[in-house]
């Protein structure tokens, strides 16, 4: 959630989307693409062929011409409104496609040649070439940083204003292909071929052109179909027994018959649904490669998670001095800020700053104190200073016990038991000395990010089972993994072990979502069912993950599967409710087709609708509307807190479920009275 | 409505509930090959059978094998009743010196038998001898039974195994269905309804001297009318009992006797009425135990017996309640239930049974495809015809026939789970069994057979005056609910006949036959094809995140969906027929 508000996005219901939106409805008319969505081409048969009759009717001078008028035309809504609602799902991304386009603009490289350096048009550019890019310019293609260090503006891509550092070597060497160099200048080993680069990936995935269906798409195709089939021969059939009762129907009446009953809202809204979910994947700034991935996303089990920027933040934390014997804790401070003084790393600095909050020893000047700096070296495993006499050092309890044996003196008990301590709790102890005396312990401590402990209930309750993966040894693992509440954790961790936990709980039935970003993380990216790959990663785990996370925040899995589960519930609650409606239209159409002949069956009309035209046409244009009220519904998504399976069935089958039976009575009987009283029935 | 109608429905409630376990948990163990306590006697036999057909029994059948031997076996059986039908005149055990039966006659009978449908579109006492009966006919009741039987557990091991290939054995199946169940149950059946009076004898039809003689009047060929005195009255025998307890435990349904189990020698007391309607459901019922047992979740199987017996209460009180109605075509006239009267609509009901048992037998047994009768359906209220006729149209899954109720009624469940199933935002999973496209498209083939053939053969019978109309007795909505009814009844195998509809015609013969043959076998296809699928698939463990399908939400779940999904397809030509002429008997008009 971090930064995607940086970027100016368009709503949802932009105006100039709407606009585009509307003309799509139209073109999408093209009975090609219409027989993609069998429920919704069904429906346009059905327009087709009451427009061919109202026109023979009207021209024969039969048939009631204003009530087939409205019904056609009401057709052609219902058509023309699930074409719209596909438009607009897909309208933030073309909008969004058409910015991206931009920063594909032509640049100039500068090739790095046998010859020296050669200017070259980008697009000539191919994987292998090396180019050299100054601060300024444009990268001209995807690649890895094989030289130097700089900061680049990537928010044409991640929307991120603040530049980013990129550097040769280690994890963070990967650069996109239309962002700009601010500072220094680097040499880059391009790694991908024209029209096979990251942005026109990008652009093809925002704008849905290679959008396939998902597996669970397909499904729901097939069910949808079926149901349709099932009720066109109910609808078929009841002609012949119609007129076996002497009450014979009209074409127009029919085919309102039908397409009440097939499943057009969930119909109509399928595709958008699976657009829209895309597209809160893009607003989320994560691009997956596939709505399979996002379908898995929903299913996933297992989440396993890095603890270091993940599960906690970055570095460690000084959070407590523990004296030795005969040590105050002021002294022991003292000590320890003193030795820190030069120490430039996190831990180093939060030792300095724990020493000024607890104890308010201010900073003192290095150069004031005619202090000799003592850095840390493999070989002693240790650092300090000396000065006026004092000689401070701190270092792992090996190191310092050694130091002091050396001195001719020992590590006393006590300290030796505060160190375990401290090591049993998850933290990391450091030992402070000072001319042969050890002080004390300093308890370096892995800080948890805030909110995670809930998130992690959150995910259980939703019967998703964190794992951290951490290179610490299994002590400190344990710790950390109870202080942050993951279910289990996977200490001393390599790169094979991960590999080997996936696969584990892969021939368990179970999906596995991961983040990963070095190079050594590509096998398990690609392992993994979601293997989500950070945008400052290397291009190899880009290439292996299924989705990547433009702003490089592992946190952000979590909610890659919230998306992925919303996007299921919006179809599940959909299809239920378009099926939950059936109920309402049979009592609106059924007394209505028949009670011409039978007035005993007026009974069944427990709406109390007007007349039998007002009734077919109320449930025919109940049935357009609709389409058209749950597009927001469609595009945003059901609502969706993190509960049990068991409490997310029961809320939702009574607001879909039970809330699909009553609602088409209610909106079915307020526009019967409406469309009597503007005299349209 | 009487409070002794009431006891008699609540004790049959009770009983069928407190019988479940017991005979679940027995099919459990005879199908895992586990051991029971009548193996001793049936072991050796099951040992010796195998070893003189060549079943290797632990060899196990992937679903295409599993179904071709189910095919091939159902294809040999109809063709032996068949020649059994055609040459009983020349075959032992007729005493009555039967001729043997006319060749389109005697397709359609063995279709009948072979599919477990038991429509009888001949009178049996005046058409099949006793060894037709016996050999031809009451094997059928066996053996149709078996074959559902194995099916519906090969479905049940497709949901319960994970990354296999197999279903089972068909031939150990239905040995063992044979021998530990069916055998044992209807032997014990058998015996109990002959403490009751049912005979069992081969003797050649009775002679009886009528009490008081009976003036004849017939119309000859010539336009004359001839009067005779009947002094005398044939009453036909047999060996009842034996076929009475398969007729009933097998859901097959097929009379000894044309009155069925309204004929004093098939069902005689109202006790041997409540073991009838025991034993129609008994399997069924203990099916979703095992179900529950098999997949390892029993309270999965108690879900669906749950959503079983709901919708079989609903059928129950609205037929009870539909036949308890005084006719406002009576009106005026006391119709209360009194001591010297039921109370209601008693015509085509027997007296001994009454409203409630009438009403609770024809819910039972087209909630089964059993078909047995003890009242005329035809002769019911509108509504109280209108329950048995919906329940075929289900898909009888209430409960349901011998296994084909349960193996219906799982689809159904993959269907909810589906349907539902993503609200849970996952995937949906029926126990760990990820329910993807080729299940949807197979279940959705399954769901769509029924309709199509039911639907299809009826419209066009009712465009066709002298194909379909000709046979009808009663014409209007009564009409329309007549060849709904048979339609229904063949395609869903059940073989109850809303009488009226003279159906022994050429075109009804070959269309039911159609009908009875599409009913069972090629909606098989789909239904293995299913199993086959969710055999090989990986299972996913259960979490709080898995759908729920072990809790009463589920089971309200399944019963919307079975009464949206199932009954709305039906819903507009039950408007035109039992809704209408309900409607219109209200009105004063009846048919």
């Amino acid at each position: 959630m971090s930064t995607h508000e940086h970027r100016n996005r368009k709503s949802l219901f932009d105006p100039n989307i709407m606009r585009r939106a509307s003309v799509d409805a139209l073109v999408k008319l093209n009975p090609q693409t219409m027989m993609k969505n069998p429920v919704m081409f069904v429906v346009e048969v059905g327009s087709v062929l009451t427009t061919i009759l109202l026109i023979s009717d009207t021209l024969r001078h039969v048939g009631h011409f204003g009530f087939d008028l409205q019904i056609t035309l009401w057709l052609w809504f219902t058509v023309l409104f699930a074409n719209f609602a596909e438009a607009m799902a897909e309208g933030r991304g073309k909008a969004q496609a058409d910015a991206l386009r931009k920063a594909k603009a032509e640049t100039t490289a500068f090739r790095v040649g046998k010859a020296g350096i050669e200017e070259v048009p980008s697009s000539q550019l191919r994987a292998g070439d090396v180019v050299q890019v100054v601060a300024g310019q444009m990268i001209p293609g995807d690649g890895d940083i094989i030289e130097g260090v700089a900061s680049v503006d990537e928010s044409a891509i991640t929307g991120e204003s603040a530049p980013v550092i990129r550097e040769a070597g280690g994890d963070r060497s990967a650069v996109t292909g239309g962002t700009r160099v601010l500072s220094d200048m680097i040499k880059i080993s391009i790694t991908s071929n024209p029209g096979e680069t990251f942005l026109d990936r990008m652009i093809a995935l925002v704008e849905g052109a290679e959008r396939q269906k998902t597996p669970n798409e397909i499904a729901l195709n097939i069910l949808l179909a079926g149901l349709t089939i099932i009720f066109l021969l109910a609808v078929v059939t009841l002609q012949p027994f119609a007129m076996y009762s002497g009450a014979p129907q009209t074409v127009f009446v029919l085919i309102s018959l039908l397409v009440c009953l097939i499943p057009t809202t969930i119909g109509g809204l399928l595709s958008a649904i699976g657009i829209a979910g895309m597209d809160r994947l893009v607003q989320h700034n994560v691009l997956a490669t596939s709505g399979r991935a996002v379908e898995a996303a929903g299913d996933v089990n297992t989440l396993l998670l890095d603890k270091t920027g993940t599960i906690t933040i970055g570095n460690r934390q000084a959070s407590e001095f523990v004296p030795a014997p005969g040590v105050s804790s002021g002294q022991l401070a003292d000590a320890a800020q003193l030795s820190s003084l030069p120490d430039e790393t996190p831990e180093g600095r939060s030792i300095v700053v724990l020493a000024k909050e607890q104890y308010g020893l201010r900073g003192r000047e290095l150069a004031n104190l005619n202090a000799v700096f003592v850095p840390f070296s493999a070989t002693t495993r240790m650092s300090g200073l000396d000065m006026d006499g004092r000689s401070i050092r701190k270092g792992a309890v090996d190191a310092i016990a050694n130091y002091l044996q050396e001195m001719g003196s020992s590590l006393p008990a006590e300290v030796r038991a505060s160190v375990e301590t401290i090591a049993r709790s998850g933290g990391t102890p450091l030992v402070v000395a000072e001319n042969g005396r050890a002080l004390g312990v300093i308890h370096l401590k892995d800080i948890v990010k805030g909110g995670m402990k809930e998130r992690f209930e959150q995910l259980r309750a939703m019967g998703i089972r964190t794992v951290m993966i951490t290179g610490d040894n299994p002590l400190t693992a344990a710790a950390i993994a109870r202080e942050a509440g993951v279910d289990d954790f996977l200490a001393e961790a390599k790169p094979k072990d991960k590999m080997d936990l996936i696969k584990r709980e892969q021939a368990e039935g179970k999906l596995v979502a991961m983040t990963g970003d070095g190079t050594n993380d590509a096998p398990a990216l690609a392992q993994a069912d979601v293997g989500v790959a950070m945008n400052s990663g290397t291009q190899a785990a880009k290439e292996a993950g299924n989705m990547v996370d433009l702003d490089s925040n592992p946190t952000k899995l979590i909610e890659i599967v919230a998306i992925g589960k919303q996007l299921l519930m919006t179809r599940g609650a959909l299809t239920t409710f378009s099926i939950s409606n059936d109920v309402a239209k049979y009592f609106a159409i059924i007394p209505a087709m028949f009670a011409g002949v039978f007035p005993v069956l007026n009974q069944l009309n427990i709406m109390q609708l007007h007349s039998p035209e007002s009734a077919i046409l109320s449930a025919v244009i109940f049935n357009a509307l609709i389409i058209v009220a749950l597009i927001p519904l469609a595009l945003r998504g059901v609502s969706y807190k993190a509960m049990s399976a068991a409490a997310l069935l029961q809320k939702n089958l009574l607001v879909y479920g039970l809330g699909g039976i009553i609602v088409p009575f209610i909106g079915i009987k307020a526009i019967d009275l409406l469309i009597v009283a503007v005299h349209l029935a | 409505m009487t409070t002794n109608g009431w006891l008699q429905i609540g004790l049959f409630c009770i009983l069928i509930l407190a019988l479940a376990r017991p005979i679940g948990t027995y099919l459990t163990l005879v199908f895992e090959r586990r051991r029971t306590w009548l193996d001793p006697i049936f072991a050796p036999i099951e040992k010796l059978l195998y070893a003189a057909t060549g079943v290797a029994p632990d060899e196990e059948m992937r679903w295409t094998e599993y179904l071709v031997s189910m095919l091939m076996f159902s294809a040999v059986t109809a063709i032996l009743t068949y020649l059994v039908e055609r040459l009983q005149g020349h075959l032992p055990w007729n005493p009555q010196h039967l001729p043997g039966v006319a060749p389109d006659l005697a397709w359609n009978t063995a279709i009948s038998f072979t599919t477990n449908t038991n429509w009888q579109a001949y009178t049996p006492e005046t058409t099949m001898s006793y060894l037709t009966q016996m050999v031809g006919l009451a094997t059928h009741n066996f053996w149709s039974a078996a074959v559902g039987l194995a099916l519906a557990i090969a479905f049940i091991r497709g949901i319960a195994r994970k990354e296999m290939k197999t279903l089972g054995n068909f031939w150990v199946d239905m040995t063992r269905g044979i021998l530990w169940v069916l055998l044992p149950l209807s032997t014990l059946l058998a015996v109990a309804l002959v403490s009751q009076g049912v005979i069992q004898n081969f003797k050649p039809y009775d002679t009886a001297k009528l009490v008081e003689a009976q003036k004849v009047t017939a119309t000859g060929t010539d336009g004359k009318s001839t009067t005779t005195d009947v002094t005398t009255q044939s009453i036909a025998q047999g060996p009842v009992a034996s076929q009475e307890a398969i007729k009933m435990l097998g859901t097959n349904g097929g009379g000894f006797f044309n009155a069925n189990s309204a004929h004093p020698f098939e069902n005689p007391t109202p006790f041997s009425n409540l073991l009838q309607m025991l034993a129609i459901f008994l399997i069924p019922a203990g099916l979703t135990v095992t179900l529950g047992q098999m997949t390892g979740s029993p309270r999965h199987g108690w879900a669906v017996f749950s959503a079983m017996a709901v919708l079989c209460l609903a059928g129950v009180l609205t037929a009870y309640w539909a036949e308890s109605q005084p006719s406002p075509l009576l009106a005026g006239t006391s119709q209360t239930a009194s001591a010297t009267q039921a109370g209601g609509n008693m015509e085509g009901k027997e007296v001994r049974f009454g409203i409630a048992n009438s009403a609770l037998f024809a819910t039972v047994t087209t909630d089964a495809s059993c078909g047995a009768v003890n009242a005329m359906h035809d002769s019911f209220t509108p509504l109280g015809g209108m329950v048995p006729l919906v329940n075929i149209l289900l898909g009888e899954i209430i409960f349901g026939g011998v296994g084909a109720g349960m193996y219906g009624m799982l689809i159904f469940v993959i269907l909810s789970v589906f349907i539902a199933g993503l609200m849970v935002g996952r995937t949906p999973e029926y126990l760990g069994k990820k329910i993807e496209a080729y299940d949807i498209q197979m279940a959705m083939l399954y769901l769509l057979i029924f309709p199509l053939v039911i639907l299809g053969f009826a419209a066009v019978a009712v465009l066709s005056p002298t194909l379909g109309l000709s046979s009808l007795t009663n014409h209007g909505p009564h009409g329309l609910s007549e060849i709904l009814y048979a339609y229904a009844s063949a395609t869903g195998n059940n073989g109850s006949a809303f009488a009226g509809l003279s159906a022994n015609t050429h075109w009804y013969n070959a269309t039911l036959g159609i009908a009875m043959f599409i009913g069972r076998f090629l909606m098989l296809i789909p239904m293995l094809a299913i199993a086959g699928n969710l055999a090989a698939k990986k299972s996913v463990p259960a979490t709080a995140g898995t759908f729920p399908v072990t809790t009463p939400l589920f089971t309200i779940l399944l019963t919307g969906v079975i009464v949206i999904v199932g009954a709305l397809t039906f819903f507009p030509v039950l408007a035109l027929g039992p809704v209408l002429e309900h409607l219109l008997m209200a009105a004063g008009k009846s048919f």
